[in-house]
């Protein structure tokens, strides 16, 4: 089917929505509420768009585009509409972005800025209300900076599956609430759903912004989904994990361990040096002592009794290169095929 | 892993996780998925909820995935062949059954044919408990699918039985065709994150990298000529049977890397009598576990966070772990000790790195010839990847069972080697906790998962714990002839009354001081999942 967006002809398949067309062929809309893995709902209304022949515009995100549709994405009563739908997002939620976890990597704060949002003009007399209790230690909920898009409540209902949370309330009292609480199982997708700082980590200590942060893209080294994710660093400090849309198989969608699990890294229990029994305690010793110690041991105890009186437990934890290497010290060097990990556990 | 390597040619899960969105109907049975591979148990939530496919679970416990099922079959641990003979029995005599595909692509069903002839759905409710109606309704519901996947993991595998266990399963996959295309296959969940790369590289007796068999002279010579050594023509010893010789004196070295046997293996007890017997314990780890404490050496090595490499996840796909932190001062790469230790010992190792000891993988993996860093830098890649312009393999056995034909295996169910009597009355079975991992030598070091989850809680049905006198919150002492260990209880009906269920990750209360030694005969799996114990109030 043929279609015009802004001005350009553009030949497409039937079937798919103006938000989805608009970003194949390059056209940005601005979105809050939508996310490409939960059902459109048009919420927010910041994808409005005009559609020639249509007296009022409509939300692009749950729109069907239809053959010969003439659609513009960016004309003045576009732009008066949106910035409207912030000023009334900005009734409520404060101007705090120096204070906010996710300033620096919030879309409201972006969209503010791009549509030259100087101060809120719309003022409630309403109390501010402090963040309260949410359904995991992991994650604070900051109500006043909730701009209702829904797309925690509809990411645990639809991505995880377990329905905990929900909108409470009506009017300047709108929250989102965990209904059911005790089936909450502490992902933090909501987290990672939130577009503004509504929803915080309550984990780690150490915070950074995201010029200051670096970001690793790997594997969670937990179960064997290999989930990916991004390491947040800053200095030389584990900070939070961070993940994606469309990224890994996982689809940027992580649980409990993978999110919040990194804590470990950061032990101070953590080992730095080697250590040799004596006398029945383990002592420190220096690299050079523990490997020659081992080698030589491995030596005695190959020329007295055989290679296959030594055995090797490899690890389903560490890389394969390690496990390679490993297999291939105690197969090439030791000499026997006495090696095995817990697979079998 | 043994048991679909003879059946198929391929111990490893056929198809992708992705692809588990093509399935009408997921058989999920001995995973507790949600808990175990959360990520996974979302998508199968999600499919059940949004888009109708119809879930069965097959498990003794009412796992969090029940509430999603559109059945749920309760066996007794350990009936798993039973009730998959009783579906195989039902899919053929209803005449649901794949008969070009098995003309095709399978050898010997009539021998299974025969053999299951005899289990009845009347047969297999009198060993299992399963009603025959609910096993007819699943046998239909499998056996009439278009794509019907079988999701399946430890519950299957943890038994004296296991292998045989798993072939059962693949005989369904093959009456049905469910082979080679989207949506189907046998999939076995891979418990940890490098498991599978762990298996690939040849951390196995059996065999080299690549699944290469050790005691074939051909591949024998190849490595040889590789790694410039003679190679030793005889099969190693698996984990469990490490101990037994360690404990009978005939081995007298161990080194372990990365692992916490300690908390894990079964029958600690025993387990830390053959460790005392040893002349070396070397154990190379990031804490000083519960091994560690019992080691003569404890080299400190880093964490995932800390090095660069590859792991490979459940579904074949090889995918980079990057850098991201320094580790502790002091700390090593596994790959740099390993490298230093084995030039110490006079076998020079020189890498300059984690890819150049990729690049060598890769010239003696056939499975990997085709996968580089360069290549992985835009995302996974499954094996088997024979180029490096091959896209690497979603589905296995497609179009052909790698095998050449699948083979069916008859398979008999036998009672476990231990069974409920006056002393021992309850059936143990061992799993894990969504919030904890394994050993714990990680999740227990994080405030978070231990608040969310911060002790060792036995799950006992309420009508026994009536019996017994026990209430929620109270401790009792689990005895098994192994030994014993004390537990806060939970009282719960998602264990049936007989069974009580314990999870493993907590080194204060180690189930595995109970558990069974007893060993698969083909895959040398213990059968963690049944022991017999007795339950006793504990007040202490």
């Amino acid at each position: 089917m043929r279609m015009t967006i802004n001005g350009r002809a553009i030949e497409t398949e039937e079937g798919a929505t103006i938000l989805e067309i608009a970003h194949q062929n390059g056209f940005r809309i601005p979105t809050l509420c939508h996310m490409e893995s939960l059902i459109p709902t048009g919420f927010c209304r910041m994808c409005v768009v005009e559609v020639q022949g249509l007296e009022n515009p409509v939300t692009a995100c749950n729109t069907q585009a239809l053959d010969g549709m003439v659609i513009e994405t960016d004309t003045a009563k576009i732009r008066e509409i949106r910035k409207e739908v912030l000023q009334f997002m900005l009734v409520k939620h404060p101007l705090d972005c120096p204070v906010c976890d996710k300033g620096g990597e919030c879309d409201l704060q972006d969209y503010v800025y791009e549509y030259g949002i100087q101060k809120a003009d719309y003022q409630v007399d309403a109390p501010v209300k402090e963040y309260k209790t949410y359904s995991t230690p992991a994650i604070k909920y900051h109500p006043n900076r909730c701009i209702l898009c829904s797309r925690c409540i509809r990411t645990c209902r639809e991505i995880v599956g377990r329905e905990v949370l929900d909108l409470k309330e009506t009017g300047f009292d709108t929250r989102v609430e965990a209904v059911k609480p005790e089936r909450c199982i502490s992902c933090g997708e909501c987290l990672a759903a939130c577009p503004v700082g509504a929803l915080t980590e309550n984990v780690s200590s150490i915070k950074g912004r995201i010029w200051q942060t670096k970001r690793v893209s790997t594997v969670c080294g937990y179960c064997g989904v290999g989930c990916n994710l991004e390491a947040n660093v800053v200095g030389n400090r584990m900070i939070k994990v961070t993940t994606k849309e469309g990224l890994g198989t996982n689809n940027g969608v992580l649980c409990v361990k993978g999110r919040f699990g990194y804590e470990f890294v950061n032990s101070p229990e953590r080992l730095r040096t080697p250590l040799i029994r004596d006398n029945g305690k383990l002592r420190e010793a220096s690299w050079d002592e523990a490997l020659t110690y081992v080698s030589r041991k491995l030596r005695e105890i190959k020329e007295k009794n055989g290679p296959d009186s030594i055995a090797g437990l490899a690890s389903a934890r560490v890389t394969c290169e390690e496990n390679y290497l490993f297999q291939k010290f105690i197969r090439a060097a030791i000499g026997t095929n006495n090696i095995d990990h817990c697979a079998r556990l | 892993m043994v048991g679909l390597a003879t059946t198929l040619g391929s111990g490893a899960m056929t198809n992708s996780i992705a692809d588990l969105k093509e399935a009408d109907v997921l058989l999920v049975t001995g995973s507790n998925t949600t808990e175990t591979h959360p990520v996974i148990g979302m998508l199968l939530r999600n499919r059940a909820r949004f888009h109708g496919a119809k879930i069965i679970v097959v498990d003794p416990r009412k796992i969090d995935l029940v509430e999603e099922a559109d059945l749920w079959l309760q066996p007794k641990p350990g009936d798993d062949i039973a009730w998959l003979n009783g579906l195989a029995h039902i899919i053929i005599k209803e005449n649901l059954y794949n008969k070009p595909f098995i003309d095709q692509h399978t050898e010997s069903f009539e021998a299974v044919k025969e053999r299951v002839s005899r289990y009845t759905p009347e047969f297999v409710e009198k060993i299992t408990g399963i009603p025959k109606d609910q096993l007819i309704k699943a046998a239909r519901m499998y056996g009439s699918a278009k794509n019907a996947a079988i999701l399946y993991c430890m519950g299957i595998t943890q038994h004296s039985k296991g292998t045989d266990g798993v072939k059962a399963i693949s005989n369904l996959a093959l009456l049905c065709g469910q082979l080679g295309k989207p949506g189907s296959g046998v999939n076995p969940l891979r418990g940890q994150n490098n498991v599978q790369g762990a298996c690939d590289m040849g951390c196995l007796p059996t065999v080299y990298p690549g699944y290469q068999g050790v005691a074939l002279k051909e591949l024998r010579d190849k490595f040889e000529s590789h790694w410039g050594v003679s190679l030793s023509e005889k099969p190693g010893l698996t984990v469990v049977e490490m101990s037994e010789a360690a404990y009978e004196g005939k081995i007298k070295a161990v080194y372990i890397m990365g692992e916490n046997p300690m908390v894990t293996d079964p029958d600690l007890s025993h387990l830390k009598k053959a460790y005392a017997k040893l002349e070396l314990l070397v154990v190379q780890d990031i804490f000083l576990t519960e091994s560690a404490q019992v080691a003569h050496v404890v080299l400190p090595s880093l964490s995932f966070l800390e090095k660069d490499g590859a792991f490979v996840n459940t579904e074949r796909r090889v995918q980079r772990v990057r850098k991201a932190l320094n580790g502790p001062e002091g700390a090593r790469a596994d790959w740099e000790i390993i490298c230093d230790l084995s030039s110490t010992f006079g076998y020079p190792m020189n890498y300059g790195g984690p890819e150049e000891i990729f690049e060598e993988i890769r010239k003696v993996t056939p499975q990997y010839a085709g996968i580089t860093y360069s290549r992985l830098e835009s995302g996974g890649i499954q094996w088997p990847c024979p180029d490096t312009n091959h896209p690497g393999t979603p589905i296995l056995h497609k179009g052909k069972i790698v095998r050449g034909k699948g083979l069916f295996v008859p398979v008999d169910y036998t009672p476990p080697p231990e069974v409920p009597d006056k002393d021992y009355p309850f059936i143990l079975s061992t799993g894990r906790d969504y919030y904890h991992y394994h050993a714990g030598s990680m999740t227990r070091k994080v405030r978070l998962l231990n608040e969310m989850c911060p002790e060792s809680l036995v799950e006992i049905n309420p009508s026994d714990a009536d019996k017994l006198g026990i209430k929620e919150g109270d401790q009792a002492r689990i005895v098994s002839r192994r030994g014993d260990f004390v537990s806060k209880v939970k009282i719960t009906d998602k264990v049936s009354s007989g069974v009580v269920f314990a999870k493993f990750h907590f080194a204060e209360a180690p189930v595995n001081l109970l558990t069974n030694t007893v060993l698969d005969p083909e895959s040398k799996i213990p059968d963690l999942k049944f022991s017999t114990v007795r339950v006793e109030k504990f007040s202490g």
